[in-house]
C-alpha cells in the first residue's frame, strides 16, 4: 500500500465550525428549531429489581398540558432482543432507574412535574449488585469474546513455572471504580412521526446505528428512518450504541403523531441511561530476571455487566501487545449484576488495563532497582509477543526516549530520594499508553465533481468534536489532489452514505481510507471515459470502504509514553499534577492542532480519572447515589496547569492509504499509571485503587 | 402558572409567557429559540448555561425567569455584534480552546466577564494565596490576567469542559487579556 | 418542579408578613440552593417570596468600627467590599473558596448561611433520610459518609452545614441580624446553625417566616491578619472535606487571643473553643497547636469513610495558625 502524499494534510488548521460553536450557533440535536415541539420527561424505577404491580396515571394525566403517558400497559411492542433497549415491554424492573414510564406535555415543565406525579407501585425483589462478592464466590462467567482480534484467554508458554523461577516478583490488585461518561451535553432527541416516516435529530458517535436500531426495535424499513446529527457535544463512547432515551423518545412521538418530541435526558439519568465503564479488579502478577527481562507476565481482570446484556471492559486487551515475555497468561471474567449494562468509554480496557500494568511496571523498576524507563526499553519486543507478527510501527521506545528528554527526566536508582518544596513533596512518574489500530467495517461515501471544479464528499459520518470536519476535508484535498477551498464536505445526515462509527480512534481511519479509493475511482473515471475533463454534467462515484491486505499480516497498533509530576502536601495529601507531558506515534497527524487537542483531552481525562472521577454505588438502593457534576468531580480547570502532548514522525504504509492511526483514545491510556507512579515517587505510598484521593496520602 | 414577562436579549427587547418555573435557561432555549446558552447539568454544577445577567455572568440554569422580568441578557450569539466575532471568540478558535464546542458559549462570557471583574479589581481565591503586600493585604487595584494563568484557571474553573482544552482555554485568554 | 406562586416583597416587615401566612412557602434570594433543591423535588414550596428588594443590598461601616451587610449583599460584591478584605480577609477568602464566579455573582449573603446540606442521600428523593422526612432513617449512615460529619453528629444525622462564609463569620463572632413575625432579634453566628440531634429537619433556629437583614461584624483587629483555608479533593469548585477560618494575635511570644472555627465536619461551623482556650497565654508553637488541635478533635466520632478528616482537620488547624504566626513574625 502507498499513502498519498500531504499538502493540506500536515497544517494546523482552525476548525471550520469554529466561528459557529464559538457564538453558540451550531445547532446540537435538541436544538433544531421545530415546529410545535412537545415534551418528554421520563419516569424511573426506585426498586432495584422487582415487578410493577400497578401504575396510577390519573394525576399525571390531568396535569393542563400533558399530551399523554406512557407505560408498560400502552407502549409499542418492540422488535428487538437488546435487553437494554426493550423497555416498557413487561412490569418487570431490571435495574434501579430503569425507565417504567414517561409523560409527554406541551412545555418542558409541565412533563417533569406530571412525570413526578406518576404513581407506580412495586414489588420488589432482593438485588445482587456486589461486584466484590460476586469474585469472591466465582459467580462468574468468561464473556463472549469482545473483538475477534482480540482474544479473552492468552496461555503462553507456562506462567505458574517462570514466576515460580523469576529472580524479582510483583504480585498487586488493582481497583478502578465505576466511570461514568459525562459528557457536558446530554444524550439528547428530537423525534417526529409523520405518515410513516420518522425523522430523528440526535446526539450520537454513529447515525448509521441510530437508524437500524430503530428500524428494528420499531419494525421499519430503514428507509423510513432520516437521522441527523450535524453536532454533538461530546460522547466518549457513550453514544455509539443506542440508549433506551431515543426509543422512549421514538415510542412517545408515536403517541404524537407530528408533533416533535424533544428529549433530554437529566444529568442524574446520564448516569444510568447511557451506559458507563465497569469497575475493574485486576490482578497482575510479574515475573523478571536480576536485570529486569520480563519472563511472565500474569493479568487477570474481573468486571461487571448486567443481567440484561454482556459489556466487559476488556482491561487485558493491551497486554498482550506491550513487552517482551515467553510466559504470558491472560484472564477476563465478568459478573452479571441487576445493574445498567456497562458500554464503551473512551479507551475501552486500555485506559483501565494499563493503569494496572503500568503501576505494575513501576512496581517492577523498584523491585529491580531499575530507572522505569530503561526498564520499558528493556523489554521491547521484536515482533508481537503474542502471535510474532511484525508491528507495522512501533514507536514506544522513541516516544519513551523523545518524552524524557523533553521532560527532563533523570534517570533514577529506586532508591532515589523524592525532594520537598514549601512544605509539598515533588515526585515524577512515567507510563506507556498503547491503543491499537481498528477498522471499523461498513463505510461508503459519495464524491461528486462539478466542471468549475468543486467537490463534494457526502457521508453519515459525524463529528463529535474531535475536528473530523476539519481534518478529513484535508484528506479529501489530499486524495483528489485539489485545494482544500474547492472541497465540501457533508457528515451528519442518514441522506448520505453509511458511513461507521465515530469510535475507537477508527472514525477518520475508515472513513479516510474510504474517500481515498472513492478519489481514485473519480479519477479513473474521468481519464477513462471523459478524456480528463469534467464532464458538463458534472460525476459523481460512489465507493466502499478498501480492504487491507495487511491486516492479517501485521500487527498494527499505536503507541505513547506519558510523563507527570506530582505535589503531594506533606500534612494534608492534597495532590497537584502541575505537569504531564506525552509523546506519542500516532501514524501521520492530518491537523496538528485538532490532534494535539485529542491528545490534551485524553491526557486531562486520565488525570480526572486519576484523581478525582468515581461513580459511588449504594449497594442498599442499587444505584450510584453521587449523580450529579457537584459530586462526580471531573477536573475542573483549576486541576490542570500544564498539559504538552507532542508526537514523532511516523510513516507507516501499511496502515490505510492515509496513513493514519487515529488519536482520540490513546491520550487517556497511561496517564492515571504515570500520575500513580509520580505520587509512589514523591510519597513511597503506592495507591492501587483509584480514584487518587488525599485521605490515602494522609498518613505519610 | 403563566406569567408574561420582557427580556432584553442580545440587544433585543422581548416579551415572552413563562410559566413561573420557567428558568432564564429554558426560557431561552425553548421559549425564544436562543439556544446560545446550554443546557449541561441543570443544576449550576457544570457552567455551560452562563450568560451575562445584568452586566455580570451567571447560571442561567439556577435563575428563575419571573424573578428578571426586565432583565437585560447577553448570550455568546451577542458578544459577536454585528456579525464580527468577539476578539475572545476569535481566540478561542485560534488557540483550539474547545473541541465539541457545547462548553463554549459559556466559556466565553465567563472569560469576557472574568475580565472585566479583573479589571475591576475582584479579587479570587489565588490572589489571596499571594498577597501582593507584605502584611498580607491583598490590593484593591486591577488583577493581572495576563501573566497570572492561576488567577485565569481559578476564575474559569466554574466552566466545566468534558472534552478537556482547559490547557488551550487559558493561553486564548491571556492573549486577549495582554491586548 | 411543583407549581408555585411568585410574589415580590419590597420590604422586610411585608416579606415577613406574606411568609407567615403561608407554611409551605419560602423567601427566595438569588436561588442559587433552592431553585437547585425544588428541580430535584427536596424543597417544596407552594409560593416564593422574592426578597431581593426587601434586605439591604449595602455594606457599611458601624460607628464602634464593625461592619455590617446587608443580607441581600452578593457573595461576589461581599468579596470585593475593601472593608471585607482588609479587615476581614477571612470572610473574602471564605467567599472565594465557595462556588464559582458564576454562582456567586447572584447567591446572597443570606442565602449563603442557610444553604443546605449536600449529603448525597439529602439530595436524592428515592433514599431515606431524616433531614428531607423525618423518620425515615439516615441512609448516609451505613452508607457514602465520606464528607460528612465528625463532630457533634447524631444517630438521625451526620449532614454537614455547606458553607464556607458561615464558617469564617463563626470565626470572627458574626451576629446575624433577623425580623421574624414576632419582632426582630440578633443571633451570634454562632447558634444560627444548629446540631442535628432528633431533629435534623432543622438545619438552624429560625422560625418560620424569620428573615435574615443583615450580619454584623464586630471590630475586631486581629481578624485584619486572618485566613481561610479549604482542603478539597479538586483545586476550585468544591466542597470542603475540612477547612480552617482563623486568626491569632501574638504579641511577646505569647497568644493574646485566638479564634478557630471548622469547616466540613459538623452540622454547623465549628467553633473551636477548647482549642482557642488551650492557646491562649502560652507560646504559639507547632507542638501546642498540635495538642490544642488534639483537644478541639478529641471527641470526634468518625463513620465508616471519613476517619481522615480527624488528621486532616488537626494538620489543617496547625498549618493555618502557624502560617499566620510566621506571617505576622
Amino acid at each position: 500500500m502507498s499513502i498519498i502524499p500531504a499538502r493540506a494534510m500536515g497544517r494546523p488548521l482552525d476548525r471550520f465550525d469554529g466561528a459557529d460553536k464559538v457564538r453558540g450557533l451550531a445547532p446540537y440535536a435538541y436544538e433544531h428549531p421545530v415546529a410545535r415541539p412537545a415534551y418528554l420527561s421520563a419516569v424511573r424505577s426506585t426498586i432495584a429489581t422487582g415487578q410493577i404491580m400497578g401504575i396510577d396515571c390519573s394525576q399525571a394525566s390531568a396535569q393542563p398540558g400533558v399530551l399523554g403517558v406512557l407505560t408498560h400497559l400502552n407502549a409499542p411492542r418492540l422488535g428487538t432482543d437488546d435487553g437494554e433497549l426493550r423497555i416498557l415491554q413487561s412490569e418487570e424492573v431490571a435495574f434501579r432507574g430503569q425507565f417504567v414510564g414517561a409523560v409527554i406535555a406541551e412545555t418542558s415543565e409541565i412533563a417533569r412535574h406530571a412525570a413526578g406525579l406518576v404513581r407506580v407501585d412495586y414489588r420488589p425483589r432482593p438485588h445482587d449488585v456486589d461486584l466484590e462478592s460476586s469474585r469472591e464466590q466465582g459467580r462468574l462467567r468468561v464473556p463472549q469474546q469482545i473483538m475477534p482480534m482480540f482474544p479473552v484467554t492468552v496461555d503462553k508458554g507456562d506462567v505458574e513455572s517462570a514466576l515460580a523461577a523469576a529472580s524479582v516478583r510483583v504480585e498487586h490488585n488493582y481497583r478502578t471504580p465505576w466511570y461514568n461518561h459525562n459528557p457536558i451535553e446530554p444524550h439528547t432527541t428530537i423525534a417526529c412521526w409523520n405518515d410513516d416516516q420518522l425523522t430523528l435529530y440526535v446526539s450520537t458517535q454513529y447515525l448509521m446505528g441510530v437508524r437500524s436500531t430503530v428500524a428494528a426495535a420499531f419494525r421499519l424499513d430503514p428507509q423510513q428512518v432520516r437521522v441527523y446529527a450535524p453536532h454533538v457535544g461530546g460522547a466518549f463512547g457513550s453514544k455509539v450504541p443506542v440508549h433506551s432515551d431515543l426509543i422512549l423518545a421514538v415510542m412517545a412521538a408515536q403517541l404524537v403523531p407530528g408533533r416533535s418530541v424533544r428529549f433530554a435526558l437529566t444529568r442524574h439519568q446520564m448516569f444510568t441511561q447511557t451506559g458507563y465503564r465497569s469497575p475493574t479488579i485486576q490482578r497482575v502478577r510479574l515475573g523478571a530476571d536480576a536485570e529486569g527481562r520480563l519472563t511472565a507476565v500474569d493479568h487477570e481482570s474481573f468486571e461487571q455487566t448486567s443481567r440484561l446484556g454482556e459489556f466487559a471492559e476488556h482491561a487485558t486487551r493491551a497486554t498482550p501487545t506491550m513487552y517482551a515475555t515467553p510466559h504470558l497468561r491472560i484472564r477476563q471474567q465478568v459478573a452479571a449484576l441487576d445493574l445498567p449494562t456497562p458500554s464503551i468509554m473512551r479507551a475501552p480496557g486500555e485506559s483501565v488495563g494499563m493503569f494496572a500494568l503500568e503501576s505494575a511496571m513501576d512496581e517492577l523498576a523498584v523491585a529491580c532497582g531499575l530507572d522505569p524507563v530503561e526498564l520499558r526499553l528493556r523489554n521491547e519486543p521484536v515482533a508481537h509477543p503474542l502471535d510474532g507478527r511484525p508491528f507495522s510501527s512501533r514507536g514506544l521506545a522513541a516516544c519513551l526516549r523523545e518524552g524524557a528528554r523533553r521532560f527532563g527526566w533523570q534517570p533514577r536508582q529506586a532508591t532515589t530520594t523524592p525532594s520537598r518544596q514549601d512544605g509539598w513533596l515533588v515526585g515524577t512518574g512515567v507510563a506507556a499508553s498503547t491503543y491499537p489500530v481498528l477498522r471499523l467495517p461498513g463505510s461508503k461515501a459519495t464524491i461528486r465533481v462539478t466542471p468549475d471544479g468543486r467537490y463534494t464528499v457526502l457521508m453519515a459520518a459525524v463529528d463529535i468534536g474531535t475536528g473530523t470536519r476539519t481534518a478529513l476535508t484535508q484528506v479529501a484535498a489530499d486524495a483528489l489532489r485539489v485545494d482544500l477551498a474547492q472541497v465540501e464536505l457533508r457528515l451528519g445526515d442518514t441522506a448520505y452514505p453509511p458511513a461507521a462509527q465515530e469510535g475507537g480512534s477508527a472514525g477518520i481511519t475508515s472513513w479516510g481510507a474510504t474517500i481515498c479509493v472513492g478519489a481514485d475511482e473519480l479519477r479513473r473515471r474521468i481519464a477513462a471515459e471523459h478524456g480528463g475533463t469534467i464532464p458538463a454534467d458534472g460525476l459523481e462515484v460512489t465507493v466502499d470502504m478498501p480492504e487491507n491486505p495487511h491486516l492479517e499480516q501485521y500487527a498494527m497498533h499505536a503507541f505513547g509514553a506519558q510523563f507527570a509530576e506530582v505535589r503531594v502536601h506533606g500534612e494534608t495529601g492534597e495532590i497537584r499534577v502541575p505537569r504531564q507531558l506525552g509523546v506519542f506515534a500516532v501514524g501521520r497527524v492530518v491537523n496538528p492542532k485538532t490532534a494535539r487537542s485529542q491528545l490534551i483531552g485524553g491526557m486531562t481525562m486520565g488525570l480526572s480519572m486519576a484523581l478525582h472521577e468515581a461513580s459511588l454505588l449504594d449497594p442498599r438502593y442499587g444505584h450510584v447515589i453521587n449523580h450529579d457534576l457537584a459530586t462526580y468531580h471531573v477536573s475542573s480547570n483549576a486541576d490542570v496547569p500544564a498539559v504538552q502532548a507532542h508526537w514523532i514522525a511516523e510513516q507507516d504504509d501499511q496502515l490505510n492509504p492515509v496513513g493514519i492511526k487515529g488519536a482520540g483514545e490513546i491520550g487517556i491510556v497511561g496517564a492515571a499509571a504515570a500520575i500513580a507512579n509520580a505520587v509512589h515517587h514523591a510519597t513511597g505510598v503506592r495507591v492501587r485503587e483509584l480514584p487518587i484521593t488525599l485521605d490515602k496520602l494522609l498518613t505519610v | 402558572m403563566d406569567t408574561e414577562i420582557s427580556l432584553r436579549v442580545d440587544g433585543a427587547e422581548r416579551r415572552l409567557t413563562v410559566d413561573t418555573r420557567t428558568t432564564l435557561l429554558d426560557a431561552l432555549r425553548e421559549r425564544l429559540g436562543n439556544t446560545s446558552p446550554k443546557k449541561g447539568c441543570d443544576h449550576g454544577q457544570c457552567g455551560a448555561c452562563t450568560v451575562l445577567l445584568d452586566g455580570r455572568r451567571a447560571n442561567s440554569c439556577l435563575a428563575l425567569a419571573v424573578a428578571h422580568d426586565g432583565a437585560e441578557i447577553v448570550t455568546a450569539a451577542g458578544l459577536a455584534a454585528d456579525g464580527d466575532l468577539h476578539p475572545m471568540q476569535r481566540s478561542f478558535i485560534a488557540h483550539d480552546a474547545f473541541q465539541c464546542g457545547y462548553c463554549t458559549p459559556g466559556q466565553i462570557v465567563s472569560a469576557v466577564a472574568m475580565l472585566d471583574e479583573a479589571a475591576n479589581g475582584w479579587p479570587s481565591a489565588v490572589t489571596f494565596e499571594a498577597p501582593d503586600g507584605s502584611d498580607g493585604a491583598v490590593g484593591t487595584g486591577p488583577v493581572d490576567l495576563a501573566t497570572s494563568p492561576d488567577e485565569i484557571r481559578e476564575r474559569m474553573s466554574g466552566n466545566l469542559c468534558r472534552c478537556a482544552a482547559y490547557a488551550n482555554i487559558v493561553p486564548a485568554i491571556q492573549e486577549v487579556a495582554q491586548s | 418542579m411543583r407549581p408555585f406562586r411568585y410574589e415580590r416583597a419590597t420590604d422586610p416587615d411585608g416579606a415577613v408578613a406574606l411568609l407567615s401566612r403561608s407554611p409551605q412557602a419560602a423567601f427566595l434570594g438569588g436561588g442559587t440552593n433552592l431553585v437547585d433543591l425544588m428541580k430535584l423535588d427536596v424543597a417544596r414550596p407552594d409560593l416564593l417570596i422574592d426578597i431581593r428588594g426587601a434586605v439591604s443590598g449595602v455594606i457599611e461601616e458601624l460607628p464602634d468600627g464593625g461592619v455590617r451587610i446587608g443580607a441581600g449583599v452578593s457573595n461576589s460584591d461581599l468579596a470585593a467590599e475593601p472593608l471585607i478584605r482588609e479587615r476581614y480577609p477571612v470572610v473574602a477568602q471564605a467567599v472565594l473558596n465557595g462556588a464559582s464566579t458564576q454562582l456567586r455573582n447572584v447567591a446572597t449573603v443570606g442565602g449563603n448561611l442557610l444553604q443546605r446540606t449536600r449529603c448525597l442521600y439529602f439530595q436524592d428523593i428515592t433514599t431515606a433520610c431524616n433531614k428531607r422526612q423525618p423518620g425515615s432513617g439516615c441512609s448516609a449512615i451505613d452508607g457514602h459518609n465520606r464528607d460528612l460529619a465528625i463532630l457533634g453528629t447524631s444517630p438521625d444525622c451526620i449532614a454537614t452545614q455547606p458553607s464556607d462564609l458561615a464558617v469564617a463569620l463563626a470565626a470572627v463572632d458574626a451576629t446575624v441580624q433577623t425580623v421574624g413575625p414576632d419582632g426582630s432579634r440578633g443571633i451570634p453566628l454562632t447558634e444560627l446553625h444548629r446540631l442535628p440531634g432528633s431533629e435534623p429537619q432543622h438545619d438552624n433556629v429560625l422560625a418560620h417566616g424569620e428573615l435574615i437583614t443583615a450580619v454584623d461584624l464586630p471590630p475586631l483587629a486581629m481578624a485584619a491578619r486572618s485566613r481561610y483555608r479549604k482542603i478539597r479533593d479538586r483545586a476550585s469548585y468544591a466542597f470542603a472535606l475540612v477547612s480552617v477560618a482563623a486568626a491569632i494575635d501574638v504579641a511577646d511570644g505569647q497568644v493574646r487571643d485566638v479564634r478557630i472555627a471548622l469547616g466540613g465536619v459538623a452540622h454547623k461551623p465549628w467553633r473551636a473553643r477548647r482549642a482557642e482556650d488551650l492557646l491562649r497565654g502560652g507560646p504559639a508553637t507547632e507542638d501546642r497547636l498540635r495538642r490544642a488541635a488534639e483537644a478541639e478533635l478529641a471527641e470526634a466520632q468518625p463513620q465508616s469513610d471519613n476517619a481522615f478528616k480527624i488528621p486532616l482537620a488537626r494538620n489543617a488547624i496547625v498549618r493555618t495558625v502557624l502560617d499566620l504566626v510566621e506571617a505576622e513574625r
